[in-house]
């Protein structure tokens, strides 16, 4: 504090303390920061409160066991009661099927492309290849859906289906999934563009996995005779295992949630079908394409399909934390009990 | 001939943790009982050079490697001793932009050759790293990968143990195979990847720095374990540790960095009996890095 000299002036002490008008920018910025963190929490809040209030009366009028087992979906017209009949497993189906086949698509390619990017592709291309493959990211998803339709599912989904239907339909039980007839919109088609839509994040964090790797490990590999594709399968591919999982389920969070391109690819009945050529709905497509036309009591009953969505999104992404945690843990806990 | 008459030399144990003064150091290198001459070599290196990139790092490098013995690769840091190991299985192949001249030949066979395969190589010729580097998998895991890799499958149960036995390991983890690797303290790490090189049955274990990240009692275990290894195989260790080479090796080859018109080049200075290169070296350069007075 204040020296014994007394050589001071008195107003000395004071310019410790900010001054002028910088002194309120802390709180201010305080303040902002918490307004903003708070609006997210307070919209979330609502959006789940006013849906979950819509669609109540839906649940009670459907009953809700039934609302996610009957396949019986008959769109009502009144506007002061429900007339209709409101069963959305057909496009639970349909979004659980073309999520699953876009995911199993796109696994593997990812892995490969990445392990393409990271190990094999000359030096040069490396970065423009994944700069490349981070692109198809920021298409917009209504451009994948023009493109499958017009091009992508007739030239090239389409002769691939007639070949899967000729060649596994005698095939005793799995022969059912490729049952004709084929269509050019069906669950196999939205499922195929899908793939290539979450190529990207898959790849994306497949590859920074991989890329964290130690190199030691590798080394360790190869010094014991090890071939490059060795080291890819059971080193590589097997120490980023988890990071993989974990970038599976975001690509499928991504596809379960994707509207437009699937809503124009995937067939738009009402009705479900085992065959993967079958052209059923998704739900997400399903609000998309009939909402615009849709009677007061129908478009509760289509916010009750979201709120259906939002619940099945919820529970994928926290098994997938789960599935993380679980997989790091065991990882984790022995690198913890690793002494130096 | 230079003495190697003196069979019954004062025993080899370490003379510990001394020789940290400022003026040379006591060593007592081993007394070895083979010859001068290298007899039949596991590798002949004939005027080797290496460049990574274009720069030059090791120039000109030719020296026979004995079967069944221990040599040492000694000189300061960044002489090439690593780049030399790394030559003789291979292992610079996996670094871009590494070039290797000259001729290496195993047991008679070039394995520079078109033909031959880096895999092959690096099967019969194993290595230990600097740093433990054990997989993530558990102990038994990590020393049936290279058997299993190789379709050395039958009696896996028995080559584990046969190869933990071999590196001194078995006893202290015979009741937790399943354990992970990493769970291990870094000389039983050390010492089970020891155990992974021997699981493939290779005939040269190349080892670099293998103790530099080591208490000085898992030092120790490792060099008893060396000792016990030499014979059945023939061992390449690269070490910073006078006292190390000196204690464990038959031979030691010097390096060191020599300014060639503004470039520095790794050389080999003098490669002998390690007695002689501790008591007698021939060349100057030697002696000074060995007393410690080297810049
Ligand atoms: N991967 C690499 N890429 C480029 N240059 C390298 C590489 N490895 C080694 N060098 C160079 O080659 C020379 C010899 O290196 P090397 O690692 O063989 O030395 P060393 O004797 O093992 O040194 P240390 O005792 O520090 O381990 C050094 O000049 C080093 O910079
Ligand atoms: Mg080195």
């Amino acid at each position: 504090m204040a020296t014994d000299t007394g050589q001071r002036p008195a107003s000395a002490p004071s310019s410790l303390r900010s001054s002028g008008p910088s002194r309120y920018a802390d709180p201010l910025f305080r303040a902002i920061a918490f307004t903003a963190g708070a609006s997210v929490l307070v919209i979330l809040g609502l959006m789940i409160g006013t849906t979950t209030r819509d669609a109540l009366p839906v649940f009670e009028y459907q009953g809700l066991v039934s609302f996610f087992t009957s396949d019986e979906w008959r769109a009502g017209f009144s506007r002061t009661e429900f007339t209709g009949e409101y069963g959305a497993f057909s496009f639970i189906y349909g979004t659980v099927v073309t999520s699953l086949l876009a995911v199993a698509v796109a696994l593997p390619l990812a892995i490969a492309v990445s392990l393409y990017i990271n190990r094999l592709a000359p030096k040069r291309l490396k970065r423009p290849l994944a700069y490349t493959v981070e692109l198809l990211a920021a298409i917009p998803s209504v451009v994948y859906g023009l493109w499958g339709l017009l091009f992508f599912a007739p030239t090239f989904i389409r002769p691939v289906m007639e070949l899967l239907n000729r060649t596994l339909e005698p095939v005793p039980i799995l022969g059912r999934l490729f049952a004709g007839p084929v269509f050019t919109t069906s669950y196999f088609t939205a499922g195929m563009v899908l793939a290539v839509m979450i190529l990207p994040i898959i790849t994306a964090i497949t590859r920074e996995v991989m890329a964290q790797v130690p190199r030691d490990q590798v080394d360790a590999a190869y010094g014991m005779g090890a071939t490059d594709f060795e080291v890819m399968t059971k080193v590589i591919i097997r120490t980023s295992f988890p990071g993989i999982v974990g970038a599976t389920m975001l690509g499928l969070g991504r596809a379960l949630g994707e509207t437009i391109a699937v809503a124009m690819l995937v067939g738009g009945s009402q009705r479900w079908g085992l065959s993967l050529f079958f052209g059923g709905d998704s739900m997400a497509g399903h609000i998309a394409n009939t909402f615009q036309d849709a009677a007061p009591e129908t478009v509760l009953a289509l916010i009750a399909v979201g709120v259906g969505l939002f619940v099945i999104t919820v529970i994928v992404n926290v098994l997938a934390r789960l599935l993380v945690w679980r997989i790091g843990r065991v990882a984790g806990d022995a690198a913890l009990r690793r002494r130096p | 001939m230079v003495d190697n008459t003196q069979a019954q030399a004062a025993p080899t144990a370490a003379p510990a943790q001394t020789g940290q003064t400022n003026t040379a150091p006591e060593f007592t290198p081993r007394h070895t009982t083979v010859p001068r001459e290298v007899g039949e070599a596991v590798f002949d290196v004939e005027t080797v050079s290496v460049a990574y990139g274009g720069a030059p790092a090791l120039k000109e490098v030719s020296m026979r490697i004995p079967k069944g013995e221990i040599t040492a690769l000694i000189g300061p840091s960044g002489c090439g001793k690593s780049t030399m190991l790394r030559c003789l299985n291979r292992m610079n192949d996996l670094i871009d932009g590494a070039s290797v001249s000259g001729r290496i030949t195993y047991h008679g066979e070039d394995i520079y050759a078109e033909d031959v395969d880096p895999a092959e190589v690096r099967r019969r010729i194993g290595m230990v790293f600097q740093k433990p580097n054990p997989f993530a998998m558990s102990i038994y895991d990590n020393v049936a990968f290279g058997p299993k890799l190789h379709g050395m499958k039958s009696n896996l149960d028995d080559r584990v143990e046969k190869a933990l036995r071999g590196a001194a390991l078995w006893d202290e983890v015979k009741d937790k195979l399943n354990d992970q690797g990493h769970a291990l303290s870094g000389g039983q790490q050390q010492r089970l990847c020891i155990a992974r090189a021997i699981a493939l049955e290779p005939d040269v274990i190349l080892m670099d720095e293998p103790a530099s990240a080591l208490d000085p009692i898992s030092t120790l275990a490792i060099e008893d374990l060396m000792r016990k290894l030499r014979g059945q195989y023939s061992i390449v260790i690269v070490t910073h540790n006078m006292q190390q080479a000196a204690r464990i090796s038959d031979r030691t080859a010097f390096f060191t960095v020599d300014m060639e018109q503004g470039v520095r080049v790794g050389e080999l200075v003098e490669y002998d009996l390690t007695e002689t290169v501790f008591t007698n070296a021939s060349d100057q350069r030697t002696e000074s890095y060995i007393t410690g007075r080297f810049g």
